[in-house]
């Protein structure tokens, strides 16, 4: 099992390591400073992007672990890029896998992504995303804009991946990000006028993550729901969980597909644990039953809220982690049965990583 | 020459300053002292080249309004200061 989490909080860089029994936090860097994502790679290197209150996103680099830091170039949208926004923030980072290992991917709010192919020293605005003509109808979900929070590349090729905007839906390139086309069927957005409610360009996937040893198996919190794919995202069914099936974060076991978990809240206009009460909702079985998981999670006056990135699973399949957004961090070393709490006193939780 | 004051926030990459640099605007100045100090400059600018929403420039004691700030004409001896505003952070 892994026994260290790198957390992005918005009060700086953390890492959480298991020594002689005990977990501890380490702030390793920026701090007061709001680490919106941080990713450490395939290699070691650690990408911490920051969102300074008054100067705007910047992005870090470290190849010693943590040690030393380096700012490196942000990626921005082209003067002649239609609109030419000002980039708010960097909201996710993915690296290109193992075909590609100096290829890092940002998605940002506003939506562009971004590929480098030097490890974040220059960046390329997807250009074919920016101008479908779908961008039109997508909008900001939380944010003024629209943003991009999921990318997923296809590890058995190359060149493809997904990527899961909200709200403009899940898109998908087959050529590094060349050319692009919209996908998922059966998903339903009640958040608009009945006749839109099915167009694949405005649905507001929360979070999208697929199965690395089953990557045609693909698994959504979305803004009305919880859905999963077992066609690399063109089809959607949506599932019943015997609790809310509202939500940010959802995780995916790294070898069974059968296997995911999903962290529950009130829907949408309340964001928060039903009764106070925090759990996790599993399914082992692709979705047809359920188990709601307590043991070791508050179960009262408990208002912590679990976001897109904020809970993830280790190479063994057992161990979780999520943080929360009042500075919470649990641990489960038992597939998510019972819980652990870390931590209870940590900044605002962006994004949690096992590295 | 204008004299150019940072915040205290910015300091560590702008270590040496008061910086005495030329120009008849805002902004004109700006660029001057970002020619030599140009790891400051995404701090200020946007990568568009506004001024950031949440900096503001005082210009001889006067708050500039922040989308009029760069284009401010400014004399031989302006003292600005670029602070950050207390909208932001």
């Amino acid at each position: 099992m892994s026994d260290r989490l790198l957390l992005a909080t918005r009060k700086g860089l953390f890492t959480v390591e298991h020594r002689g029994g005990n977990w501890s936090a380490n702030l390793i860097g920026f701090p007061g400073v709001s680490v919106t994502n941080a990713l450490r790679d395939e290699r070691g290197v650690i990408y911490a992007a920051l969102r300074h209150g008054h100067f705007g996103p910047k992005l870090h680099r470290s190849d010693d672990d943590g040690r030393d830091w380096r700012e490196i170039a942000m990626p921005a949208f082209p003067a002649d890029a239609a609109g030419a926004p000002s980039l708010f923030q960097i909201w996710t980072m993915e690296t290109g896998g193992r075909h590609h290992p100096d290829r890092l991917w940002i998605g940002a709010l506003p939506a562009g992504l971004f590929r480098s192919d030097d490890r974040g020293d220059s960046w390329q605005l997807m250009s074919a995303l920016w101008n479908v003509p779908e961008r039109a109808r997508w909008f900001g979900g939380g944010y003024d804009d629209a943003g991009i929070h999921s990318v997923s590349p296809d590890p058995r090729a190359p060149d493809r991946l997904c990527i899961a905007i909200s709200c403009g839906g899940v898109w998908e390139s087959r050529d590094s990000g060349a050319s692009w086309s919209v996908l998922g069927k059966g998903l339903f957005a009640p958040y608009v006028p009945p006749e839109q409610a099915e167009d694949s360009a405005i649905q507001d996937p929360h979070r999208v993550v697929r199965c690395p040893a089953d990557p045609d198996v693909m698994w959504m919190q979305h803004h009305a729901g919880m859905y999963r794919s077992t066609d690399a995202g063109a089809h959607w069914t949506q599932l019943k969980p015997p609790c809310d099936d509202f939500g940010f974060a959802v995780a995916v076991h790294p070898r069974d597909a059968q296997t995911a978990w999903f962290v529950p809240a009130i829907k949408d206009e309340v964001r928060m644990p039903r009764d106070g009460a925090l759990c996790v909702s599993r399914t082992r079985d692709g979705g047809k039953t359920w188990q709601v998981l307590r043991e070791g999670l508050p179960q009262r006056d408990a208002y912590d809220l679990i976001y897109r990135h904020c809970l993830d699973v280790d190479s063994s399949g057992e161990r979780l982690a999520m943080g929360s957004t009042t500075g919470a961090l649990w641990l489960s070393d038992t597939g998510g049965e019972s819980w652990q709490l870390l931590n209870a006193h940590l900044p605002p939780i962006h994004s949690v990583q096992f590295v | 020459m204008a004299e150019v004051h940072f915040t205290s926030h910015l300091r560590n990459l702008v270590p040496g300053g008061p910086f005495a640099v030329a120009g008849v605007t805002v902004g004109d100045a700006l660029q001057a002292l970002f020619a030599e100090e140009p790891q400051v400059r995404g701090y200020v600018l946007d990568e568009r080249g506004a001024l950031r929403k949440h900096v503001c420039i005082f210009a001889d004691g006067v708050r500039l309004a922040n989308d009029a700030a760069l284009a401010r004409r400014i004399g031989t001896d302006t003292k600005l200061y670029v602070m950050q505003a207390l909208s932001g952070g």
